[in-house]
């Protein structure tokens, strides 16, 4: 009996666009540039083909897509399991409409809320980045909670009430099409980072060598702190934005959902590239809409959706497309 | 305090549980020397350069570099401080081509200071420290992924990641074990040329031919203890290393 082994090669196109930096044929351009191409498409037209209902969806989703990039750097590239995606919605959620409720217009409130809640949060995180793996992520995991039992006990911020009857964002859409700019904007220049430049590097030294980036003098939380501003920045636009949506904060920008989904869609996109978690939410957050009807019973198929992602396709659905792109297969006997 | 001293270390101190790996060590080490550390497995070689960059906690002792006491300093700011060292567990970047490896370092603040704005492009600085520590034998290793690098080339890129940093001090955990002959004999040059660039080196070291040959004073180790200190040509002639190494038998290290 012949036994066949299935064999992998770089498809000559990735080879050469990886040596060559003058890229010469508009094949090769093509190449490296048509992915992502592809995706600016995908989300200019998307919501030109959907109802306005869907358009809302899609636009909650893409508040996901922040927290989930922002996972995913965190966790694949520099090393840190961060569940603070509630945290970072939370604190630029209440903190955007706090500014807007005594009278900070909402162009003003957005970005400051953005800027001002990373800060807080990674105050908040610094004293746990010397924590390893599990302990960062439970602290992470804590503070949404307590901020959620602090409101409701002592009724600062409207207790459990929240804020009404602040600005709304009202076109649909500007709406959309804002939050999927900043997602395009977020995830190319994340990935440029992670990729190409030098700062992308030291980060993940952190992650895979730890010791050698301390012995070159560099203070690793530092940069943890860094890469932690970064995640936090998009979470809490992501919030302050959501407050806007609805005219409205409340305790539930603290939900748990916020810092799970994020997860979920790593584990489902893939991890080894940014597109991965963000593919992932694209597929998660529209699924649990439209199993809206059958109430808790979505919390069984999303496990078992997990369970089949972490147990039969580990590398998740991107890795497999990038593969795919990258590389072609053949059969070749042993 | 003598200005020639650039390390000085009093009374080191650490023990794991109930091993006591390094007791009560002291020495000193003025600029531009050579110093071989030997002793033999599990003596605290690698424990004392633990000790002394920071990145294992002391139990007792100081440690004095360029007249600044660092033993409380956490392990980053040392090497910022300008005392390297290598590891002799190496863990490149195995993922990424090896002059990548060095850029991390030429990224560090003290990197950035002692290039002083002409830093440039790093790929391009890496490529070029790479390159005077013997990658130049074959154009394409720099551009090889690390992970596949025979262990040869590795030792130079552990050397390399503390080139990068500009040091005064580097202590290296054992850059010679573990390579042939051949290799060895051009790693000796390289030492060499880095004392005449003004590097202080410490070398702690298994093979002790070719460290007698380039260090300038020996430190024995032995469970622990510091047993001997003195010449490269003397030190065979203390009883207690003689013990340690050949169980007391006569021995002869040529010194040519
Ligand atoms: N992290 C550690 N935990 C417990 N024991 C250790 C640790 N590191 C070293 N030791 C012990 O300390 C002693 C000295 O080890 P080491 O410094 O590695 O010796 P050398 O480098 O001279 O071979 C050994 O007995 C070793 O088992
Ligand atoms: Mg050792």
């Amino acid at each position: 009996m012949q036994e066949l082994r299935k064999e992998r090669l770089d498809r000559g196109v990735k080879v050469r666009c990886d040596s060559i930096y003058a890229v010469s044929s508009l094949k090769e351009v093509m190449f490296l540039v048509g992915p992502g191409l592809a995706l600016v498409l995908i989300l200019l037209v998307l919501p030109l083909v959907v109802s306005p209902y869907w358009q809302r969806v899609l636009s909650i989703t893409g508040i996901y897509v922040l927290l989930s990039i922002g996972f995913g750097f965190l966790a694949n590239y520099v090393g840190l399991v961060c569940l603070g995606g509630a945290l970072f919605v939370g604190v630029g959620g209440y903190l955007s409409g706090i500014m807007n409720s005594v009278g900070v217009p909402m162009i003003l409130s957005i970005p400051i809320a953005a800027f001002a809640g990373a800060v807080i949060c990674t105050v908040l995180l610094l004293p746990c980045l010397p924590l390893r793996g599990v302990y960062f992520a439970i602290v992470s995991f804590v503070y949404p909670l307590l901020a959620a039992r602090l409101i409701a006990a002592t009724g600062i911020f409207g207790g459990t009430d929240g804020i009404a009857g602040l600005d709304v964002l009202t076109n649909r859409w500007f709406n959309i099409y804002l939050i999927f700019f900043v997602l395009l904007v977020a995830i190319f220049f994340m990935s440029r980072l992670v990729n190409y430049e030098d700062l992308g590097l030291v980060f993940r030294g952190v992650k895979d060598n730890e010791q050698a980036i301390i012995a070159s003098g560099i203070n690793i939380t530092w940069y943890k702190a860094q890469a932690v501003f970064i995640a936090a920045f998009l979470g809490c636009f992501g919030g302050a934005y959501l407050t806007h949506l609805y005219g409205w904060v409340g305790m539930s920008l603290f939900a748990i959902d916020f810092s799970i989904l994020p997860v979920a869609a790593t584990v489902v996109g893939g991890s080894g590239i940014l597109y991965g978690p963000l593919l992932g939410t694209f597929l998660l957050v529209p699924l649990s809409e439209m199993m809206r009807d059958y109430g808790t019973l979505r919390i069984v198929f999303y496990a078992v959706i997990l369970v089949f992602f972490v147990v039969f396709w580990t590398e998740g659905i991107m890795e497999y497309l990038r593969r795919k792109y990258e590389q072609f297969e053949h059969w070749v006997r042993v | 305090m003598n200005d020639n001293i650039i390390l000085q270390v009093k009374n080191l101190s650490k023990a794991f549980g109930g091993v006591t790996a390094v007791n009560d060590v002291s020495f000193d080490l003025a600029r531009g020397e050579i110093m071989g550390v030997i002793g033999p497995n599990g003596s605290g070689k690698t424990t004392l350069s633990n000790l002394i960059t920071g990145f294992i906690k002391k139990d007792a002792g100081s440690v004095v570099f360029n007249g600044k006491d660092i033993s409380r300093w956490p392990a980053y700011k040392i090497a910022d401080a300008g005392l390297a060292r290598t590891f002799q567990v190496m863990r490149p970047y195995a993922t990424l081509a090896a002059y990548k490896n060095l850029v991390p370092p030429l990224f560090s603040p003290r990197a950035r200071r002692t290039a002083r704005g002409k830093l440039g492009d790093r790929s391009a600085v890496a490529i070029d420290i790479l390159e005077e520590v013997g990658f130049e034998r074959d154009a394409r290793v720099p551009y090889k992924l690390a992970g596949t690098l025979p262990l040869g080339y590795l030792k130079r890129l552990e050397l390399c990641r503390c080139l990068a940093l500009r040091p005064e001090l580097i202590i290296c955990d054992e850059v010679f074990s573990g390579l042939s002959m051949s290799e060895i004999a051009s790693m000796v040059p390289l030492m060499e040329r880095l004392r005449r660039d003004g590097i202080t080196l410490i070398m702690v070291e298994h093979r002790l031919r070719e460290l007698f040959r380039i260090a300038d004073k020996v430190l024995v180790l032995n469970f622990g203890e510091k047993i001997a200190e003195g010449l490269s040509q003397d030190i065979f002639k203390v009883e207690k290393v003689k013990q340690a190494y050949f169980g007391g038998e006569d021995c002869y290290v040529s010194s040519e």
